[in-house]
């Protein structure tokens, strides 16, 4: 543990000036209790001339001494107080002369500088329509991939596809699997509590077949997969992006575009609607499950009601809902990677962003095909 | 190869370049060209913008103003290229295949450069890779190759399908010339053996010599490096020195390297243009010993001798 006490002193000239005197250790574990005091003590002192040092008790020291010495040095320099320092070690003042090598840069003050509300708002403004032309640019570059691939300019190789292929589709049924079974046994749970009241447990299935297929099925594999592979997709592209790999593509001119983002919306939105479909059925066997066990409902009755209740609009309405969170999850994370900045923490955001993206852009769709289907009557 | 360093073509001409992201300028007014056969090295301070020089120059990044004029020989060459390019491509890859030696590709690429320059007598004709038609750009492309600093190999791919891509790319060679051409270009650079590794099991100096074999695919005539030997131990990039010195001889390329490594500016370049990041342009061009030599500008011989000033000359 350091001490430090101070003495009025006075030179020849008789000016007034301050005698610090430190002694013991100002380590990093022992911090000295009374620097405070010490720095308090050199401000209430008027017409101060000078500092200066005894340390010939001084232990061991190391940056906590540096930044309290540096301290009074800079309180020093700015009421140009003489500052000898003699008296202190050698190492202490050639790092005090190191650290003041370099002046202090200036503006990067005037970045900590806090903006006014109008700035910040309309910089959210600017910053929220760049955001918007860029999905629209994105999704435009996409399309036009899209169409010189179906016009032959290019094609897509097997070594890139079938990864993402496997990815989108074997790698994520086991995922699929337990969040729809468990969302049609939740169905089933919610509907039962009321439907047994009146005695129309058989209506069970029609509630979890219906909502299961015809909205319910899709939205939990669009989610799953906005979670699973979007954010991959999002990460896999970053990465490459923050390697310099999308730039060797781009130097031998080949177009990231339709070498990495096509395949990967392709096979998104191909296989999420056999996703959809594997849901769907997921979540019927769930429900199912709750019929037969808690209901006392038997298998076939179960089959008959739903196979009954369930019209195969909604069904086409299901795989069309997929297919299209499929294409918008699939260009959310595509889109998210390519953006990435040049660091390892923005792979991170990126990610994070198009789970975001995704998931919005899923639960507006779906408002949208839903609201469409009730006005069209479908 | 002495004939055509004696002739000077110029290879690369940068006109008036100012290079800005939005509206913060990174360098300005820069002016210098490129001659064929140099080793031309981008010098500079850290952050002074050498790498985004390097960006400009593969066509990655827009300049803000001012204009890259590029000669390749491919270019007089191949003039309607846009119908006949994979059948050209293929007959030079085909014939590097066969000899099995860099040398041999070297030379027919060489003999086909000169011959255009004698049959066509565009000697001046050079075009703006942002103003050209996208076929130019293409082969622009096809006529560069690029180690970038970290190797930037494709990860999802083992080194032989990150070097048979390009090829895949530019010719219509089968499947078997294509595998033979990549494991010749992984031996070029000491990796014989290596084809189906992929980048994450290699280590970072070997992943730096992949990531060369690719730049190699092609047979390009330029041939851009950022920061060879940053990450290598001082064994390990004196050979890659050495290497870009053989590559400049027996492939007869040009060589564009963004470096800061004393040792290498000394012991390979034939020609440079020093960044100065306060004043943000050029403040020194022409061969490094000379410039060791003879440069006035305090900056420049400061860089040049690890900031000792000029005392033992």
């Amino acid at each position: 543990m350091g001490t430090i006490s101070c003495d009025l002193h006075k030179n020849e000239l008789n000016q007034s000036g301050l005698l610090v005197v430190m002694a013991g250790d100002f380590i990093m574990d022992s911090p000295p209790a009374s620097s405070i005091d010490l720095v308090e003590k050199i401000h209430s002192i008027k017409d101060l001339k000078y500092i200066i040092f005894k340390t010939d008790g001084l232990q061991r020291w190391d940056s906590t001494f540096l930044a309290l010495i540096n301290d009074i040095h800079s309180y020093c320099s700015k009421k140009s107080i003489e500052w000898i320092d003699d008296s202190l070690p050698g190492g202490v003042r050639r790092l005090l002369a190191l650290a003041h090598a370099v002046p202090e840069r200036r503006g990067s003050i005037e970045a900590a500088r806090k903006p006014s509300f109008i700035t910040v708002f309309g910089g959210k403004v600017i910053d929220f329509a760049n955001a918007s032309s860029d999905i629209i640019a994105f999704t435009g570059d996409a399309f036009w991939a899209f169409l010189r691939l179906i016009s032959g300019r290019y094609k897509i190789r097997g070594s890139v596809i079938f990864p993402v292929i496997k990815e989108c589709s074997a790698d994520a049924l086991p995922i699929v699997s337990l969040i729809s079974a468990l969302v049609g046994l939740i169905l089933a749970f919610v509907g039962a509590v009321q439907l047994v009241m009146f005695g129309a447990q058989i209506y069970v299935a029609s509630l979890v077949g219906i909502a299961m297929i015809r909205v319910m099925g899709a939205v939990m594999a669009g989610v799953i997969m906005a979670g699973r592979t979007g954010a991959a997709f999002a990460a896999q592209l970053g990465t490459m992006e923050v390697n310099e790999e999308i730039d060797a593509l781009k130097t031998l001119g080949i177009s990231p575009m339709e070498f990495l983002v096509m395949p990967r919306i392709l096979a998104l939105s191909l296989l999420m609607p056999l996703l959809c479909l594997y849901a769907d059925l997921m979540g019927i066997m769930g429900g199912m499950a709750v019929g037969i066990f808690m209901l006392d409902l038997n298998v076939m009755e179960y089959y008959n009601m739903t196979k009954a209740s369930v019209s195969l609009n909604s069904f086409w309405i299901g795989l069309f809902q997929s297919f299209v969170f499929g294409i918008l999850v699939a260009i959310a994370g595509c889109m998210r990677g390519m953006q990435c900045k040049r660091s390892a923490s923005a792979v991170g955001e990126a990610a994070t962003s198009a789970v975001v993206t995704g998931i919005v852009a899923i639960v507006v769709a779906t408002a949208t095909i839903t609201l469409l289907c009730n006005v069209l009557g479908i | 190869m002495e004939t055509s360093m004696a002739i000077h073509r110029h290879c690369i001409i940068v006109e008036n370049l100012t290079m800005a992201y939005g509206s913060s300028i990174i360098q300005q007014n820069l002016d210098f060209i490129v001659n064929q056969g140099d080793i031309f090295i981008i010098m500079g301070g850290s952050g002074c913008g050498k790498s985004t020089l390097l960006r400009h120059l593969v066509g990655l990044q827009k300049p803000s103003l001012g204009r890259i004029l590029y000669s390749v020989a491919g270019h007089n060459k191949e003039a309607g290229w846009g119908q006949s390019h994979d059948a050209g491509a293929g007959k030079t890859q085909n014939a590097g295949a066969g000899k099995i030696q860099n040398a041999g590709a070297g030379k027919t690429q060489n003999a086909g450069a000169g011959q255009s320059q004698k049959a066509d007598g565009k000697k001046g004709e050079s075009v703006s890779f942002w103003d050209t038609s996208p076929d130019n750009r293409r082969l622009l492309m096809k006529n560069m190759g690029i180690l970038y600093q970290s190797g930037a190999l494709w990860s999802s791919m083992t080194l032989a399908e990150n070097i048979s891509l390009p090829l895949e790319e530019y010719t219509n060679l089968g499947k078997s010339s294509i595998r033979e051409l990549a494991s010749l270009k992984l031996a070029l650079v000491g990796l014989a053996g290596f084809e189906d590794y992929y980048p994450s099991q290699i280590s970072g100096g070997m992943r730096k010599r992949a990531g060369l074999a690719r730049a190699l695919a092609l047979d390009p005539e330029i041939l851009f490096f950022d920061e060879p030997s940053a990450g290598l131990d001082p064994v390990s990039a004196r050979l890659l020195d050495d290497l870009i010195l053989e590559l400049r001889e027996s492939l007869g390329a040009t060589i564009v390297v963004v470096t800061h490594e004393l040792a290498s500016i000394f012991n390979i370049g034939t020609n440079s243009v020093f960044l100065d990041p306060v004043t943000k342009t050029m403040i020194a061009s022409g061969n490094p010993v000379d410039l060791l030599e003879t440069s006035d500008d305090e900056r420049v011989v400061k860089f040049l001798t690890r900031g000792e000033g000029r005392q033992k000359v």
